[in-house]
């Protein structure tokens, strides 16, 4: 009795073992000579959840492509790649702690990760003395270059300033005065402050400027400020923050602050994610900036939408930070064969100058860690996606930002050791 | 004229959503002296049930009827808040009367659970809960009392929850296999859409007004009138307060202090669902929702004095209206030439975040001449 208990037990174990290694293998385990482990860190639980979780959907996409075109080969050797997926629950000194963990005790060669700024100001001590890479996806307010983040999402000038620049002279509401409207943190702050700084440049005015403390949800002052600082409707630029858009868009139509009254809301952070959850309805004919939209018309865009709904379900949709997640990813790959190694500064070194066609079009890697990329201005329209208006060539990234009074003529460049943060141009 | 006009409808209107959402808790708080933290997510059931109601309006049956989801969903919020308040008090609040220290502790442990009850649970099993817990908690209440006297009332209380429980799991799952939204659990906020008949704005005297705030201020009303009605005119009201003044010389005196008890928090929690319904108006739905207007909902009932709804009336419009005036920096609209730093000073605090330190500042400073609010309770109690 007691044997066959005991046999059992093997037996069950065997089973499970079984199991794990069919779930992980992919299909195709026997083709690849070894395997590398790279480490995946979003918050998977807390507010940040839902916009997170659909990064580390694409990310595991994007090395499964990889995977079932053969791996990453370095040094004529084909290597499978697998992740390791922790959580930063929201939490920002979380972050940081997983992030030693994924260096330190699982010797990942590159942790994809962040979203928040707060989550990835609390993460860079880490690399920096560990030096070690992280790759963070988020378009984000810039000021910041390190030599050990590598960012692939927009910095304000390849996505506020052409949307400042298209308002002010091709919107409908052309030549009219601004008024800024953020969450109180400091992503809306630095952007409205090199918006200021641009609309003054551009010979116009802003009117009113209000952020509003995080989870507030009374819009009642700033939709009477708005009314009397833009009586006849003008330009407001929003970099409000998640479900704040939501009551802030409900209360400015029930005020009558509309498109069709002459008022014309830009948005930052609203992509096709965040129109589903406010509804079109409420913000049809409005507008929004990006590099990537779902309705960009190329085989390349329409390839990366549709195999994300083939693997995620047919109601999911993909948007702009969705498809940074996707870049780096491959960015990472290319580098790392070109490298030869896994090794971190090799593989930073052969960084620069990666081009990758991304679903957006050409992107490629600057000295300064940061992707040039094309600017997008679109129209969201009443199903719930981006009409696009106009197309900019290829922006190159500024990481500390020319309009923006602290850091006007610095410029960063990690290639050329005599540069390197910041240095003067 | 217009000016004025303008400004005291937009305190108003702030105000009127504060009154409605510290309403309940005046008189949880203010009257039982218990201090919930689970209110703000009370108010979250009521805009979830906000939300579910809406749903269900979309299916072809309830189709025609569709514009007027909203009035429904007052009285449903009303019930199923009023339902989780009542099986909160019976279970754990009960026991803790007289210790402020524990059922605030035990009640923020319930605002958790409640958070994460709608993040991980599909809402239509959740809505399957809450009609087997009506059914529970009523039932057996609605027994002649030949059958409640009886010894064998266990079996049949047993059997009426059994029958409850039946009753919720397939109601859960018609409802989930009909409202595909409702059938999946998602922590991402949901959208309260207002019927069109609520949805732009109207003409008064001149000047626009939005609708939903019109609503809103509507709904703020008729509930302080009702409530106010019902604790000065109906028996049971004179029986609350009773118990509110003298717990020991009522129970003496044949008020059974138990049913008042669970009638005055269950008020107090379905008052909360209504404010559920008024702020799901407003912004998104989600399960943070409530968590945004607690500390609110608290400095209103202490700054009106507690035990007080008329100090929490005045309080909230007060509140409000300061909060546009400072808020919008309408000072400076009707004294626009006024001396320079004066100028700035209100410049500075006119914007929303400033605003809010302002009025918390003033309340502070309030509260260190009146430590009793604006109305304090008059008489002597017996509990202190």
């Amino acid at each position: 009795m007691r044997i066959s208990r005991r046999i059992l037990a093997g037996l069950a174990t065997a089973s499970l073992a079984v199991t794990a290694t069919s779930c992980g293998g992919g299909g195709t385990s026997g083709s690849f000579d070894d395997t590398v482990t790279v480490g995946i860190l979003h918050s998977l639980s807390g507010t940040m959840a839902i916009s997170e979780s659909t990064l580390v959907d694409t990310e595991k996409m994007a090395i499964e492509e990889i995977n079932a075109a053969g791996g990453v080969t370095v040094g004529g050797k084909s290597y499978k790649i697998e992740y390791i997926v922790e959580d930063g629950a929201s939490d920002w000194p979380t972050f940081a702690e997983k992030s030693k963990k994924l260096i330190d005790q699982d010797g990942v060669p590159v942790v994809f990760g962040g979203w928040t700024s707060a989550s990835r100001k609390a993460m860079l001590p880490v690399y920096e003395s560990k030096d070690a890479f992280l790759y963070y996806p988020i378009q984000y307010e810039a000021q910041e270059c390190s030599n050990n983040i590598f960012y692939t999402g927009a910095t304000p000038n390849q996505q506020s300033e052409p949307a400042t620049d298209f308002m002010y002279k091709r919107s409908p509401a052309a030549g009219g005065d601004f008024f800024l409207v953020g969450s109180d943190y400091v992503f809306p702050r630095t952007s409205n402050t090199i918006t200021k700084a641009q609309v003054k440049q551009l010979g116009g005015k802003v009117v009113g400027e209000d952020y509003l403390p995080l989870g507030n949800t009374e819009v009642a002052p700033i939709i009477s400020k708005i009314k009397k600082a833009l009586p006849d409707g003008g330009i407001i630029i929003n970099t409000l923050n998640g479900d704040q858009n939501v009551a802030f868009f409900k209360q400015i139509q029930d005020a009558g602050i509309t498109p069709s009254s002459g008022y014309y809301v830009m948005n930052y952070s609203i992509a096709e994610e965040e129109i589903s959850t406010i509804g079109p309805e409420f913000l049809e004919g409005h507008y929004g900036a990006w590099n990537y939209m779902m309705s960009i018309d190329t085989p390349a865009s329409k390839k990366f939408a549709a195999s994300f709904k083939k693997r995620w379900g047919a109601d999911r949709v993909v948007a702009d930070p969705q498809e940074s997640a996707y870049n780096m990813v491959y960015l990472w790959k290319q580098a790392v064969e070109d490298a030869g190694t896994f090794d971190d500064n090799a593989v930073r070194e052969a960084l620069v100058g990666q081009k990758f066609d991304a679903p957006q079009g050409p992107v490629e890697v600057m000295p300064n860690h940061h992707l040039s990329q094309t600017v997008r201005i679109g129209e969201i329209n009443a199903e719930g996606g981006f009409t696009i208006l106009e197309e900019t060539g290829v922006v190159l990234p500024q990481a500390w930002n020319q309009k923006h009074p602290s850091s006007k003529g610095f410029a960063c460049d990690w290639t050329d050791p005599s540069k390197g943060e910041k240095y003067k141009l | 004229m217009e000016l004025l006009l303008d400004s005291l409808f937009n305190g108003v209107a702030i105000g009127s959503v504060l009154l409605v959402a510290a309403l309940g808790l005046a008189i949880v708080f203010g009257l039982m002296g218990v201090i919930n933290l689970a209110h703000g997510e009370l108010m979250m059931l009521g805009a979830y049930t906000t939300y579910v109601t809406q749903l269900i309006f979309k299916l072809p049956i309830l189709k025609p009827f569709y514009n007027s989801y909203i009035i429904v969903s007052i009285f449903l919020a009303f019930i199923v808040s009023g339902v989780v308040g009542i099986l909160l008090e019976k279970t754990i609040i009960r026991k803790l009367y007289g210790s402020p220290l524990e059922t605030l502790l035990a009640t923020w442990g319930v605002s958790l659970i409640l958070q994460q009850f709608v993040r991980s649970v599909p809402l239509a099993y959740g809505t399957g809960l809450v009609i087997s817990l009506l059914i529970g908690l009523f039932l057996p209440t609605s027994f002649p009392s030949k059958i409640k006297e009886s010894i064998n009332f266990k079996y049949y209380k047993f059997s009426s929850w059994l029958f409850a429980a039946l009753t919720g799991v397939l109601t859960g799952s018609v409802i989930s296999s009909s409202v595909s939204k409702l059938s999946r659990a998602s922590a991402r906020n949901v959208d309260v859409t207002a019927p069109s008949w609520m949805r732009g704005q109207v003409e008064i005297i001149g000047t626009a007004f939005p609708k939903t705030r019109l609503m809103i201020i509507v709904i703020t009303l008729i509930s302080v009138i009702a409530i106010t009605l019902f604790l000065n005119q109906s028996a049971w009201g004179m029986r609350i307060r009773a118990v509110t003044q003298n717990r020991q010389m009522s129970d003496c005196l044949g008020i059974s202090t138990e049913k008042v008890d669970i009638i005055t928090f269950g008020i107090g929690s379905g008052l909360a669902g209504v404010a559920g319904v008024a702020v799901s108006l407003l912004g998104s739905v989600g399960p943070n929702v409530g968590g945004n207007y607690i500390v609110g909902c608290f400095m209103v009932v202490v700054l009106g004095g507690v035990g007080n709804l008329l100090g929490t009336v005045l309080a909230s419009f007060g509140i409000g209206i300061m909060t546009d005036l400072i808020g919008a920096g309408r000072l400076l609209s009707i004294w626009p030439d006024m001396p320079l730093p004066l100028s700035n000073t209100i410049n500075f605090f006119a914007t929303t975040s400033m605003a809010r330190v302002m009025i918390f500042a003033l309340i502070v400073i309030f509260l260190q001449f009146k430590p009793t609010g604006l109305f304090p309770q008059k008489g002597r109690m017996v509990e202190n």
